[in-house]
């Protein structure tokens, strides 16, 4: 495969996956609005959203104010915004389109029909669309397009492709959204048994669409140290570190496996280590050790794959 | 006032290879025409063939317009034009092997060497050079109109790298997807050889160094490019990779692409970008599409270049007039599709005659393309005749002038319902150690009622082109 194929592939699953992600952001910002802005400073949370989606002096400078408007225009519309749905989409379906030939027609009908969708909808007139139509139009139509991948692709080097871009984006948005909260899930006296402790938790939740999945799998109470376990260390919930890096280290072997020796494979070296390294601990150890530390560790080591992934695979050995 | 075939209709009567259309026409209610119209347009943008116009902004996923009204061509009439088509393809190629070489045509005073050899398309860097197979142009564009049942004529040949075959291919399936009781009741030659075809064109001209089965490669400017779709299109049917220029390197006398698994040899190029980019080291420095070091490889028999470089000299349009000539040079045979009359500026007794009668003709640039900077007179009102002028007086050399043809109509989908329009057909010609034509071609059609021009980029639509099998 030719290897600038290979990175678009690669770059098409990243901002598939993000621009789910500024959805559900979205998702979770239009939902901060309609509470009351008391002086605990619920709004205070969405600051921290914007932070971990590395868009909060850009937000800041264009819109200073939170309103339902503004989140929708920014996260959705906005192509300054690189991370906003629209960009990103645009991106995806840029490098599917570049690498046309090495997706199967339903792939490319899915990320085209998407693209024209998106079209429509910048021509409506704002006031008919509501914040639940723009984020289950991002969430139904990247579902589609995923489903066409798993269903059509060839399960080729192109398809692990996509899915270490998939899984590396993936860690990453988790890894970024609980560093920029980890204060709330450290236990802390002032907060025990107040609402708001609780309230953020449920807003981390629901920006990684994992606030019903919590409950299934834990049942009872919402707790900083069953949060924290669920989205690092849970290998069924599909947006915890270690299930984003598991399946990143498959793929990576399936590459590894089918290339063979002569071409090197340091990215699943690496990745395998930090996998490794993930399922020794335990929630605890990770506290003990200092959630901000442990993360900024597993966001450096996402980066460091990413990088292996380009000198592999990218550079076509020239 | 000037009588144009139709191609359909005479007078009222419908002519044969029309028979079955009609009755399909004259029944279709009206709002099923235009729930078919919308269904075939969501399909050409769901497949993403869309077309963008340089230099006029705008939208970039601009459809094509598609109608879908066929066009019919009877089995005899097919093979008639195919012979002369053939015909064509190798006296080009001839004239390319020759002009590379020896120069015959020219030292026999058939050919002014002025013509040739100090041609913008004229490439000095592969005198001498002989490509494999002797085959300097692999796919030939010859674009035709017609006056008159068995009358055509050849408007200008494009022997460097045609494009508009993905529109054969497209609008023959969605006409298929649409209208299956149409395929049963005619008996139509399929097209969809056409790029299996052509793969095996590219793979008869590996270089004699290749070992084992030829790697091919569509090489493209890349996804900016007005043509993209037809590039990618391609490589997808015929199984290829589709490179850019950045994505292959010369190591020594062989060009390697870059792959996932390391260095990978290509014996083949297919390109789609134009000889001034291809080698930064020997054309254009600038170029950023093209691959350093190209040329060594090429003419040192490395690699096989499709079309070979300086194949553009042959569909230059002041060589054009002298295509009936080579014809008769190099095949001993009379040319079976006539050229246009062609008025060249740089003859004196020409250059009188034009400017004498610019009202009815056409005027052209010799190295004009995509209906650019040309003059239609008929249609054309004072002041622009007089502007034209000026530009030809500037520079007579850089103008060549033809009568206005009555150029044949088809009924075609308009607004009020059916409506003849002026076509063109371009078949796709391929010449590698044989001579392929798939039966049919890409029908362009002028939508705007009296329009000659029937260019993508000027308002053209395409049609499904049948050839009725016997």
């Amino acid at each position: 495969m030719l290897s600038r194929t290979a990175s678009n592939l690669f770059w098409m699953g990243r901002h598939l996956e993000r621009a789910e992600t500024a959805a559900r952001l979205l998702d979770v910002g239009q939902r901060i609005t309609l509470l009351p802005n008391s002086d605990a400073g619920y709004r205070n949370e969405w600051n921290s959203l914007l932070q971990a989606s590395g868009t909060s002096d850009l937000f800041l400078r264009k819109y200073g104010e939170i309103t339902q408007e503004n989140i929708e225009e920014f996260f959705f519309f906005d192509r300054e915004n690189p991370s906003s749905v629209v960009s990103c989409v645009e991106k995806a379906r840029e490098a599917g389109r570049i690498v046309r030939t090495a997706l199967t027609s339903q792939v490319w009908d899915a990320l085209n029909v998407t693209y024209q969708e998106l079209r429509r909808i910048e021509k409506t007139p704002r006031a008919k669309l509501d914040t639940a139509t723009l984020t289950d139009f991002t969430t139904g139509h990247t579902s589609t397009v995923r489903g066409a991948i798993n269903a059509t692709q060839l399960r080729n080097d192109g398809w692990h492709f996509i899915h270490i871009g998939f899984g590396l984006e993936r860690a990453d948005a988790t890894a970024r959204l609980l560093d920029v909260k980890y204060f709330v899930l450290l236990p802390r006296v002032e907060f025990v048994g107040s609402g708001l402790d609780t309230y953020q938790w449920m807003v981390i939740l629901r920006a990684l669409s994992a606030h019903r999945a919590f409950h299934w799998a834990y049942g009872g109470d919402i707790t900083a140290g069953g949060v924290a376990d669920f989205l690092i260390l849970n290998g069924e919930s599909p947006r915890s570190l270690i299930t984003s890096l598991y399946e990143t280290v498959w793929h990576l072997d399936g590459l590894a496996r089918r290339y063979g020796d002569d071409v090197p494979a340091t990215a699943r070296d690496r990745a395998k280590l930090t996998l490794d390294a993930l399922q020794e601990r335990d929630i605890d150890a990770i506290f003990d050790e200092g959630l901000h530390e442990f993360l900024s560790w597993f966001i450096g080591e996402i980066a460091a794959v990413s990088n292996q992934v380009h000198q592999d695979y990218f550079l076509g050995g020239s | 006032m000037m009588v144009h075939y139709n191609e359909m209709f005479e007078g009222e009567a419908v002519r044969e290879p029309y028979a079955r259309l009609s009755e399909w026409v004259r029944t279709m209610p009206e709002d099923f025409r235009q729930m078919k119209q919308a269904e075939a347009e969501a399909l050409f943008r769901r497949i993403g063939i869309t077309f963008a116009v340089y230099g006029e902004g705008g939208d970039p996923d601009r459809l094509i317009p598609f109608d879908m009204m066929p066009r019919v061509f009877e089995q005899a009439e097919w093979r008639r034009l195919e012979r002369g088509i053939k015909q064509r393809a190798r006296a080009l190629n001839a004239f390319l092997r020759d002009v590379y070489g020896r120069g015959e045509i020219i030292r026999a005073g058939r050919i002014p060497a002025r013509l040739v050899y100090q041609n913008d398309a004229y490439e000095k860097a592969v005198v001498g050079v002989v490509p494999p197979r002797g085959v300097y142009s692999h796919i030939i564009g010859i674009d035709l109109v017609r006056t008159a049942k068995d009358e055509f004529f050849v408007l200008e040949d494009n022997c460097r790298t045609p494009s508009g075959v993905s529109y054969m291919l497209e609008n023959r399936e969605i006409m298929m997807r649409m209208f299956p009781q149409l395929f049963r009741k005619n008996h139509i030659e399929p097209v969809d050889q056409y790029p299996e075809l052509l793969r095996r064109t590219l793979e008869s001209v590996a270089p004699a160094k290749c070992q084992g089965r030829p790697t091919c490669v569509i090489l493209t400017p890349g996804h900016f490019n007005s043509a993209y779709y037809e590039h990618s299109f391609l490589a997808n049917l015929m199984g290829l990779e589709l490179v850019e220029g950045a994505d292959l390197f010369v190591d020594g006398e062989f060009v390697y692409m870059r792959t996932t698994q390391g260095p990978k040899r290509v014996d083949v190029i297919y390109r789609r970008i134009d000889d001034p980019f291809l080698d930064p080291l020997c054309f254009r420095p600038d170029s950023m599409l093209g691959v350093p070091g190209l040329m060594d490889a090429y003419r040192s028999g490395g690699v096989s270049i499709c079309s070979a470089p300086g194949a553009g000299v042959a569909d230059d349009k002041a060589i054009y007039t002298f295509v009936p000539e080579m014809i008769r040079f190099y095949l001993g045979e009379e040319p079976l599709l006539n050229n246009v009359r062609t008025w060249t500026l740089w003859k004196d007794d020409d250059y009188r005659y034009v400017m004498a009668n610019l009202p009815d003709l056409v005027v052209k640039e010799v190295h004009g393309s995509g209906g650019y900077g040309m003059l239609v007179g008929p249609k054309a009102v004072k002041e622009e005749i007089e502007t034209f002028r000026k530009k030809i007086e500037a520079n007579p050399s850089n103008y060549i002038a033809q009568p206005t043809l009555a150029l044949s109509t088809c009924p075609t989908f308009v607004e009020e319902g059916i409506a003849p329009r002026h076509v063109d057909l371009r078949p796709f010609c391929l010449c590698g150690d044989r001579i392929e034509l798939v039966p049919g071609g890409l029908t362009r059609v002028a939508l705007r009622e009296g329009s000659l021009v029937v260019n993508s980029s000027q308002g053209g639509g395409v049609k499904d082109t049948w050839v009725l099998s016997e």
